[in-house]
Parts: structure tokens; C-alpha cells; sequence
């Protein structure tokens, strides 16, 4: 069998896992990440970011919703796939799905985005015409009370669905690593690390996405971009990025300390069919390399512009280094056998229902979500509405 | 009363959570089989419809009442342990009215590459062979006798 090398179990050969679901935590990722630095300005007080906040909810949002469908396409069976999310169990991690994502969707994200655009909407919900009117109207759920009462209500209510959100999204994402991380008959998932660096990792990817979708759409909208607010971000995503490299470092360390039965075998995996993806691309392209440029702009005064361009490389080359991560947990955790004496290769189809053409769709499909949100609840600052005047 | 009158649009949020729970409840309802964990986490009324499934397999005993001779060559060889219907496939319709049904006599050249292709995932004393190599398409059987298959334990043609 080509691309098979040494003992592999008959059932091992094949990949079952494909890059959708190396897809489904990078974008589950991005929406834990993007909630986390919509949360430091509402709940850590964190003002210069405020630029990105409504961006970041709404980001958060379209990437929640195309999360669950790489994992519909894999299930296959269309007429059955939509029955993960109705019928969650707490007898396996994979069957908590349903329970983690509708609480995460309705009680943190869609409620809390709700509240902070509610006199918005009710101000577009008079101002538009015709089908948009009508949506608006919707979305106001039939009370139009903006009153300065009823807003400080909603700004209470919502510093408190940001404090259950917190928890929430690191749920959500540790929760992914969590199902990973469970599978003791597989060594280079099993490893109670493995939720916590899934949560770092998720919240640099977010940020990251956060401040390049920000510093891009302000560079389209022909507006100023907020260097106190992108500065501020950098930092974040600086600290943050120390510390999830760090745990990646103290995982592997420890795996090479205790150097268990498994180690020989992974370590050659590493340093063979890994090694371009892991070495290359994950440590030193996408988790050095930016660190050493965010590091620059820690300890250096740097012009404007030679800021924006560190940061939009290095915010690129961090969400590589992360998809390049889970690519190797997912990917990685199928090509040796468990044997330990045999190692297989994963070859991705191009225009199947698991392949290339499709991963590309779904990584787009939420940018297409969100250009549909931004146009249907501008998260800009310099766009605050005014409330018409009572006869208007 | 003045909070509820200016709080009213999150009871209408908690409205429609309500509302979205109980289409939760009824699709959930709708999709999870009825008799679903009446026992465990399976579908109770599966048991049933298996039970109520015609049976296929007529069972090793119900060969060997008739086919006494190939019972005596097979109890000697290293396939004693095979059920007949392993490789003869299912037979219970043939069992009940031997005249009704006559099994075909499987190709050995498919069948006995099955199990013994050589495979690292078997263990070693198992007989394994590249088919490719050791017979090149030929049918086991001009070697082998399969219900005694070893050459020197007397099962050869």
C-alpha cells in the first residue's frame, strides 16, 4: 500500500479524521478567541480595545455559526447530520456537542449581542424601509423601549452574560481539546493539557483574526486605523501567545521527561511526516516568528506604519502557526499505528465531500456571515446612531 | 412596576428562549425513538424487531446431523474449530428443506485468501501467505483439502 510504512493495523491506514475536523476547532478557536477580547473591554475595562468590540462579538458569531457545519459534512447523511444538536447525551464527550453549542449560541452570544445593539436596532428599525424595516422590526422583538432606563437595564444585564460568557467560551473551546485530550488509547492526544492549550491557542487565533479582520475592513472603509486600540491588542496577543508556546513547551517536555512507551514512535513521526507541518510551520513560522516581531514591538519604538505591517505579518503568520497546530493534533494523531511500529499518510482529496474545495468554502462561508452581520449591525464607532426625534 | 415596564424586552428575550427550548423539547422528542433507554442507551423496540427477523443460520449442529463424512475429516484438522456456515454462508433454508435449496460451493481462490493473506496485524503462527505468490490465482483446493487444510496432516488431494 503506497504511503504505508512498517506495521499498520488494517483499520489504521486510512484517515477517518479528514481536514474538516482540523477546520472544526480552528473555527471554534476563532469564536472563543474572538469572545475573550470583546470581554477584556466590557469586563476587564480594557478601553482602548473598544474599537473592536461589537467587531468582535459579530465576528465571534459568524464563525459560531459555520463551526458545527464542517462537522455535518463529515457525519454525511444529511437527513440525520442536523440530529447532533437535538439529541446532546452526557454518556460520551462527542454527544455533549448539542448541549455546549445551543448554550453557547442563545444564552451567550446572541443574547449579548442583542442587548448592546438593542438601541440600534429599534433606531434602524424606524429609520429603514421595506424588507429591512420589516427584519429590524423583528429584531427589536416588538418593544421599541430605548428609554435611558431601559438601556442601563441592558448594559447591567450584559456585563453579566459577559461574565457567564468567560467561562463559557473557555467551555466551549476546552471543551473541544477536552475531546481530544480524553482518548487514552491514543498517546498523542491523551494528555490533560491538552483543553487548557487549546483555550491559549483558541485566544490567540481569535485575537489575531479580531485585530487583521479589524485593521483590514478600516483600511477598506478608507478610515484611520486606532494604533492605541491595535497597539493594545498586540500586547494582549503577545502575552497571551508567550503563554500558550509555553504550555506547548511544557507538554512537550514532559512527554520527552517521561519518554513513555509511545515516545520512540512519536518522536520519529515528528521528525519524519510531521516534521514540515510541526517543526516548520507550527514552532518556527507560526509561533517564533511572530513572537520575536511582537516581541519588537514591545522593546523598539517602531513608525506607524512599520507597526501596522509587524502586526498584520504577525497576526497572519499566528493563525497559521495555529491552524498548523490543530492540523497536527487532528492530523498527526492518525498516522502512526498503534503499534508503534508503523506510520501512514493522509492524502486530501480535492472536490469530495471532505476535500480541499470544501475546506476552503467552509473557512469563507463566515466571512460571508459576518459581511452580512457588519451590514446589518455596522459594529463601527464613528456610525452611533441618533435617535430621531418623537415626530420623525 | 417602573423596572418590569422598562425591563419588558428581556421578558420577551426570555420569551423566545422559552419558545426555542420547547422546539428543542419537540424535534428532540420527534428524532429520539420512542422505546429509546427503556433498558440502556439503546432502543428497546430494536430487540424486538430482531428477534422478529427470519433466522438465516441453521447452525453447526444441523450440518453435522447429515454430512457425518466431512465432519470426520474436519474434526481432525486445524478448521475443526470453523463453523461450517463461516465459509458456506448462511444456510438455514437449506437446513429446514435440503431439496428446496442447494448452497453453491464457494471459490476457494477468494474465500481462503480472506483469512490467511498475509497481514502484520496477525500473529505469527498464524498461516499467512501473498496469494499473488503462493498460488498465483489457482484454487486452494487442488493443494488443499479445506475442512483438514494442512498438506502433511493427511487433508492433501
Amino acid at each position: 500500500m503506497s504511503g504505508v510504512e512498517g506495521f499498520m493495523y488494517p483499520n489504521e491506514i486510512e484517515l477517518q479524521w479528514s481536514v474538516l475536523i482540523v477546520l472544526y476547532p480552528f473555527i471554534t478557536g476563532l469564536v472563543a478567541g474572538a469572545f475573550i477580547l470583546a470581554s477584556l473591554e466590557r469586563v476587564f475595562l480594557v478601553e482602548a480595545v473598544k474599537p473592536t468590540y461589537r467587531l468582535a462579538l459579530l465576528t465571534a458569531l459568524a464563525f459560531l455559526l459555520d463551526a458545527p457545519l464542517p462537522l455535518q459534512l463529515h457525519l454525511g447523511h444529511p437527513e440525520r447530520s442536523p440530529e447532533m444538536y437535538f439529541t446532546p447525551h452526557s454518556t460520551s464527550a462527542m454527544a455533549m456537542f448539542g448541549y455546549v453549542y445551543l448554550w453557547y449560541l442563545m444564552a451567550v452570544l446572541v443574547l449579548e449581542i442583542w442587548l448592546d445593539y438593542r438601541r440600534d436596532i429599534v433606531i434602524l428599525s424606524r429609520k429603514s424601509k421595506g424588507l429591512l424595516r420589516l427584519i429590524y422590526k423583528v429584531m427589536t422583538l416588538g418593544s421599541s423601549n430605548i428609554s435611558p432606563r431601559s438601556l442601563a437595564i441592558d448594559e447591567k444585564v450584559g456585563w453579566v452574560v459577559t461574565l457567564i460568557g468567560i467561562p463559557s467560551a473557555f467551555l466551549l473551546h476546552g471543551y473541544v481539546g477536552f475531546i481530544f485530550g480524553s482518548i487514552k488509547a491514543n498517546p498523542w492526544w491523551s494528555s490533560p493539557l491538552m483543553p487548557v492549550v487549546f483555550i491559549f491557542s483558541a485566544m490567540v487565533s481569535g485575537i489575531a483574526a479580531v485585530m487583521l479582520l479589524y485593521m483590514s475592513a478600516t483600511k477598506m472603509r478608507r478610515k484611520a486605523i486606532d494604533m492605541r486600540c491595535v497597539d493594545t491588542i498586540a500586547m494582549y496577543l503577545f502575552y497571551i501567545f508567550i503563554i500558550d508556546f509555553s504550555l506547548e513547551m511544557l507538554d512537550l517536555i514532559h512527554r520527552i521527561y517521561e519518554a513513555d512507551e509511545s515516545f520512540r514512535s512519536l518522536n520519529f513521526m515528528v521528525h519524519t511526516r510531521l516534521y514540515f507541518s510541526h517543526i516548520v510551520i507550527q514552532i518556527f513560522l507560526g509561533t517564533l516568528t511572530p513572537l520575536i516581531l511582537l516581541f519588537l514591538t514591545q522593546v523598539v519604538k517602531l513608525t506607524e506604519v512599520l507597526r501596522k505591517r509587524v502586526y498584520a505579518t504577525s497576526g497572519c503568520l499566528a493563525m497559521i502557526g495555529i491552524f498548523a497546530m490543530r492540523w497536527n493534533v487532528v492530523i498527526g494523531g492518525q498516522l502512526f499505528s498503534k503499534s508503534f511500529l508503523g506510520y501512514t499518510t493522509y492524502k486530501m482529496a480535492l472536490v469530495t465531500r471532505e476535500g480541499f474545495l470544501v475546506a476552503i468554502g467552509l473557512t469563507i462561508l463566515p466571512l460571508i456571515f459576518l459581511w452580512i452581520l457588519v451590514k446589518l449591525l455596522p459594529p463601527w464607532p464613528e456610525q452611533s446612531l441618533h435617535a430621531p426625534a418623537p415626530g420623525d | 412596576m417602573g423596572v418590569f415596564k422598562d425591563a419588558g424586552h428581556l421578558f420577551r428575550f426570555t420569551g423566545l428562549f422559552v419558545l426555542a427550548f420547547l422546539a428543542f423539547l419537540l424535534i428532540r422528542g420527534y428524532v429520539v425513538p420512542k422505546t429509546f433507554g427503556q433498558y440502556g442507551h439503546y432502543r428497546a423496540a430494536a430487540i424486538g424487531e430482531i428477534a422478529g427477523r427470519p433466522v438465516k443460520f441453521a447452525g453447526h449442529k444441523a450440518c453435522e446431523d447429515c454430512h457425518t463424512d466431512i465432519v470426520d475429516v474436519k474434526m481432525k484438522g486445524k478448521h475443526a474449530h470453523v463453523n461450517c456456515e463461516a465459509c458456506h454462508g448462511a444456510l438455514a433454508k437449506h437446513a429446514d428443506d435440503p431439496t428446496s435449496m442447494t448452497p453453491t460451493k464457494p471459490d476457494t481462490a477468494v474465500l481462503c485468501a480472506r483469512c490467511h493473506t498475509a497481514s502484520a496485524a496477525k500473529p505469527t503462527g498464524f498461516p499467512q501467505v501473498n496469494p499473488a505468490d503462493h498460488s498465483n490465482g489457482v484454487p486452494c483446493e487442488t493443494c488443499h483439502n479445506p475442512h483438514s487444510p494442512a498438506i502433511d496432516g493427511g487433508g492433501a488431494k
